[in-house]
């Protein structure tokens, strides 16, 4: 069989201001047979996009290929040299979008907010046949009802901020498939979105091959999703292509040391013992006998007084936004949170796990003290003293923000640009009049070295340093202060893999080594199984599930914790993602769950389903039947 | 939307009611009024009043009224369409305005459409051709704009325009139509007479749309639905025209409301060196001599024209932008 894609010896530049001229991909060469699914893998900057770039024609103006042939061996088009095409011209225009289209990685911003789903999806197809308006349409919806919309003909004419992040993702792909291309190329499809819906995207495409026979080029980090998918894997490193061969071969044997380092960064799911995970880059982190100093140690009966924080019962609604004097009144309030009850022991990680949008964020808002719930209480333990969280203010207030501090998920958003990375750290500190000046700088140093950055760049702006860096910054304004309970809001969520296991490293050791607890919130359970000791799964404002780790990774027994560990992809070809266990979208409404664990929309408060106790520390929400069920 | 749009068209009315007492509270703030300066004036000139006289005049006027008093009247008759009276001219407002709103209309209409018809060719080129020499030279000519005076720029231009072609200096019209009834030949002299003042005030306004435009273009450019259309195999000019043109526009939609009474009252040196028949240079001569009620009618002319831009900007941004339209409350 022939190739249907032909990449030989690819190389392209930047011109960059001020730089000269960068070269992002050097000497790259492969081939995509026709239905095949090509997996390119590296971490970001290793040249992975701009390849898809070149092979579409779509570099920024910038760029330009610099040497080496592209050649698309398309059974309608014939033979085109892509590579010797101007990027605007009329042969290069009728291939984009037709016989070869692309997905994007930011299903939000990839299309235009302010034209209809069905007008940006049938352009495509508009361009290439003299289609009337009611065919383009039927050809719209047919691919939108392809791509699972559940109501294809009401989506062509919604716009996309009326759809979630799930089917705007499918719009994108609607977009490619509109004129059935032989080759679609998927810059990191599923990246930004949830486990569940990364799932079913992933579906999506494998089924959508199967039955179009079109050949994928898949771009991604994510070796989870590789091993789901690809046939054929290349590992991008640095602008060249440093392993390449069939899946099973690579994840078998992988030979080049940034294939191996990739794998071994990784955390595993499911993994029995929890091996250190091994990042690319290891950082050495020092230092910190000032920081150890500082803390004031417990009190032997410090625990008698109870858990380290309690919650509950807490509640908060967010009502619908007002439309100024004449407006309505204000709508009913959503639940942003509803119930939320649990503890955190001293010492443990807790783990928080739930999909965009479920409240978790707003939870470690209001655990610090930024959002005031409508309802419930919140208890910290200050060696020994029971604190009234909710009910301070003033003087106490602020003595008790010294004891938690929360790490932000954006490492780019969380540091103010103008500040030097000694102002931002030492900030905390100044804010709560600790110590002398001398003090600080020598506490701002000990925390450098903690986080395992160079103390010389302590004058520098945080536009000089990596995402990884950033983030190891805003770890050490967190610790400035000496908690005792530090929130982790997605820590690593914006970071590539090989640095997201710095940081979770690093996490790890500054808990063993300062005595910390954490609440560690994320959406990648993975991730959390690495790090925590007990796990708390949410869903809607509500937590369905609480149990130590190991009995909630091999025992699952809410089904939206069950649905969210099926949708995991395992960076292990020799198990892959079941897709017939994943059911349609609706895992993730409470409404929709079987018997016990059902909740109605509006059913009334002493008959929902509540935290039951299954034994061993594991809690889970649903009505009494269960108990008895599993009594029975 | 029909609720909408009559709860916004209800909200004007406090708005212009709280609007009228700023303005009214602002030209009583000078001491003294009208009467004051003008015994002041006589006397400085060696003249005198009778006093008597006075009393009668302040009694007419109604200045010996407190001002709460008197702003009632005021409303009141605005309500009616009753402008007040002109004191320096003697007569009814709405006589001494006569033309001039129409004219002022015309003139400032025209210098929007002005800014618009020359400012987006040139600022969609400077944003598809970034740093290139077209862009340079567009964007050096743009600054002068900029920065020249635009009274200067206004005698430069009277100057080559007569010494040129021969164009009368100044005015709006052939001085035989000055004060003849409305017919097709004071249209077409208007006509003829209006490239000048329209150039000379859009000058400015143009370079600060370009470069406003330009930059929001370019914003837009770089976004991630750009790409998407590009990898559609849309061509260049029907991508830049659907997508990010579109996009760029929403903030001069917005800008509608501002754009009216700012380019009325910036023309106001302009026509006073023009000697154009508009509002500028009369509201300055009441404002100076504390003709309080041509002023406050001007004022209140000018804060209508505000409120009615910023009405009109609002729907047309909703009709042009479904976010705005449907995207209340919604979460994402």
């Amino acid at each position: 069989m022939s190739d249907l894609l032909q990449v030989t010896d690819l190389e392209v530049e930047f011109r960059q201001s001020g730089e000269g001229i960068v070269s992002a991909v050097r000497g790259v060469s492969f081939r995509i047979r026709p239905g095949e699914t090509v997996a390119l893998v590296g971490e970001s900057g290793s040249g992975k996009s701009v390849v898809a770039q070149s092979i579409m024609g779509i570099l920024p103006r910038n760029g330009r290929i610099a040497g080496g042939e592209i050649r698309l061996n398309d059974p309608v088009t014939g033979t085109i040299v892509i590579s010797k095409l101007d990027r605007d011209d009329r042969r290069m225009r009728a291939l984009r979008g037709n016989r070869m289209a692309m997905v994007f990685q930011e299903p939000m911003t990839s299309l235009s907010p302010v034209h209809r789903i069905g007008d940006q999806i049938g352009e495509a197809y508009r361009l290439r046949h003299r289609a009337s308006r009611t065919e383009v349409q039927e050809r719209t919806e047919e691919t939108l009802r392809l791509v699972g919309f559940p109501n294809p003909r009401q989506a062509l004419r919604s716009y996309p901020f009326e759809l979630s992040g799930g089917l705007r993702q499918r719009a994108v792909i609607a977009m490619g498939l509109i004129c059935r291309p032989s080759l679609l190329i998927a810059d990191e499809p599923t990246t930004a979105l949830d486990v569940t819906i990364q799932a079913q995207i992933l579906k999506l495409l494998f089924d959508l091959q199967q039955q179009f026979g079109m050949a994928i080029l898949m771009i991604t980090h994510d070796l989870g999703v590789v091993a789901n998918l690809a046939r054929e894997v290349l590992v991008m490193y640095q602008g060249r292509i440093v392993e390449s061969g069939p899946r099973d071969d690579l994840f078998a044997n992988p030979c080049h040391p940034y294939l191996k380092a990739l794998l071994h960064a990784v955390p595993r799911f499911r993994e029995d013992n929890r091996q250190r995970l091994v990042p690319i880059r290891e950082i050495a982190s020092e230092g910190g006998q000032l920081l150890s100093r500082a803390i004031t140690p417990w009190p032997a009966d410090g625990d008698r007084a109870g858990p380290l924080l309690s919650v509950a019962g807490v509640s908060k609604s967010y009502h619908g936004q007002r439309g100024g004097w004449f407006a309505g009144p204000a709508s009913a309030g959503m639940p942003a949170v509803d119930d939320i009850s649990f503890t955190i022991r001293r010492g443990e990680c807790l783990g928080l796990v739930g999909e965009s949008g479920c409240g978790k964020t707003t939870l470690a808002k209001i655990l610090m003290r930024a959002i005031t719930p409508d309802q419930g209480r919140v208890l910290f333990n200050n060696r020994g003293h029971q604190i009234d969280v909710l009910g301070l203010d003033g003087h106490a207030l602020m003595q008790w923000r010294q004891r938690q501090q929360i790490i932000f998920q954006d490492p780019f958003g969380s540091l103010d640009p103008r500040m030097t990375v000694f102002d931002i750290i030492v900030e905390p500190l100044v804010i709560h009049r600790v110590g002398s000046a001398e003090e600080r700088q020598a506490l701002v140093e000990d925390l450098m070295a903690l986080v395992g950055l160079e103390r010389q760049h302590v004058h520098r702006h945080p536009h000089s340093f990596s995402g990884g860096q950033r983030q190891r910054i805003g770890i050490a304004r967190a610790l400035a202060l000496r908690p005792d309970l530090v929130l982790c809001d997605e820590p690593v969520s914006a970071l590539d893999v090989s640095i997201q296991a710095q940081i979770l490293n690093l996490l790890k050791d500054l808990q063993s080594r300062l005595g910390l607890t954490y609440l560690f919130i994320s959406h990648n359970l993975a991730v959390v199984d690495y790090l925590a000791d007990r796990v708390m799964v949410m869903c809607q404002g509500r937590i369905v599930e609480i149990a130590p780790r190991k009995s909630l990774f091999c025992n699952p027994v809410h089904p939206y914790t069950q649905t969210l560990l099926l949708a995991v992809p395992n960076p292990d070809p020799r198990f892959p993602l079941d897709f017939t266990q994943l059911g349609p979208c609706r895992t993730s409404d409470p409404g929709a769950w079987p018997a016990p664990f059902t909740i109605p929309p509006a059913a009334d408060p002493a008959s929902r389903p509540r935290l039951i106790d299954l034994g061993n520390d594991h809690w889970v929400r649903a009505t009494k039947e269960l108990t008895s069920c599993a009594r029975a | 939307m029909i609720s909408y749009l009559v709860r916004r068209i209800l909200i004007m009315i406090p708005t212009l009611l709280v609007i009228s007492v700023i303005i009214f509270t602002i030209i009583q703030l000078p001491p003294g009024d009208y009467l004051s300066t003008m015994v002041a004036e006589l006397q400085a000139r060696g003249e005198s009043i009778d006093q008597g006289r006075l009393h009668f005049l302040r009694e007419t006027y109604g200045l010996d009224q407190s001002p709460v008093e008197r702003y009632g009247h005021w409303i009141a008759g605005l309500a009616h369409g009753d402008f007040g009276w002109s004191f320096e001219y003697g007569m009814p407002v709405r006589d001494v305005v006569g033309d001039r709103l129409l004219l002022t209309v015309i003139v400032s209409g025209a210098t929007v459409l002005f800014i618009w018809l020359v400012s987006f060719p040139i600022a969609i080129y400077s944003a598809t051709h970034p740093y290139s020499w077209g862009d340079y030279t567009l964007t050096l000519i743009g600054f002068l704009g900029l920065a020249t005076p635009s009274f200067l720029f206004a005698l430069v231009l009277l100057y080559l325009a007569n010494v040129l072609f021969g164009l009368p200096i100044g005015g709006l019209m052939a001085p035989a139509y000055q004060d003849a009834p409305w017919s097709w030949g004071k249209v077409l002299s208007i006509l003829s007479h209006l490239w000048l003042p329209v150039i000379v005030i859009g000058s400015s306004g143009t370079a600060g749309m370009i470069r406003r435009l330009r930059a929001n273009l370019m914003d837009e450019l770089n976004k991630q639905y750009v790409v998407t259309a590009r990898a559609k195999g849309l061509s260049p000019t029907r991508l830049l025209i659907k997508y990010p043109l579109r996009l760029a526009l929403n903030p001069f939609i917005a800008d509608i409301g501002a754009i009216l009474p700012q380019i009325i009252s910036g023309a106001a040196v302009v026509s006073i060196v023009l000697s154009l028949p508009t509002e500028g240079p009369m509201l300055l001569d009441a404002l100076r001599s504390q003709d309080m009620y041509l002023a406050g009618s001007f004022l209140m002319f000018m804060a209508v024209l505000t409120v009615v831009g910023v009405f009109l900007s609002d729907i047309a941004l909703a009709l042009l932008d479904p976010r705005i339209r449907l995207g209340g409350g919604v979460r994402r």
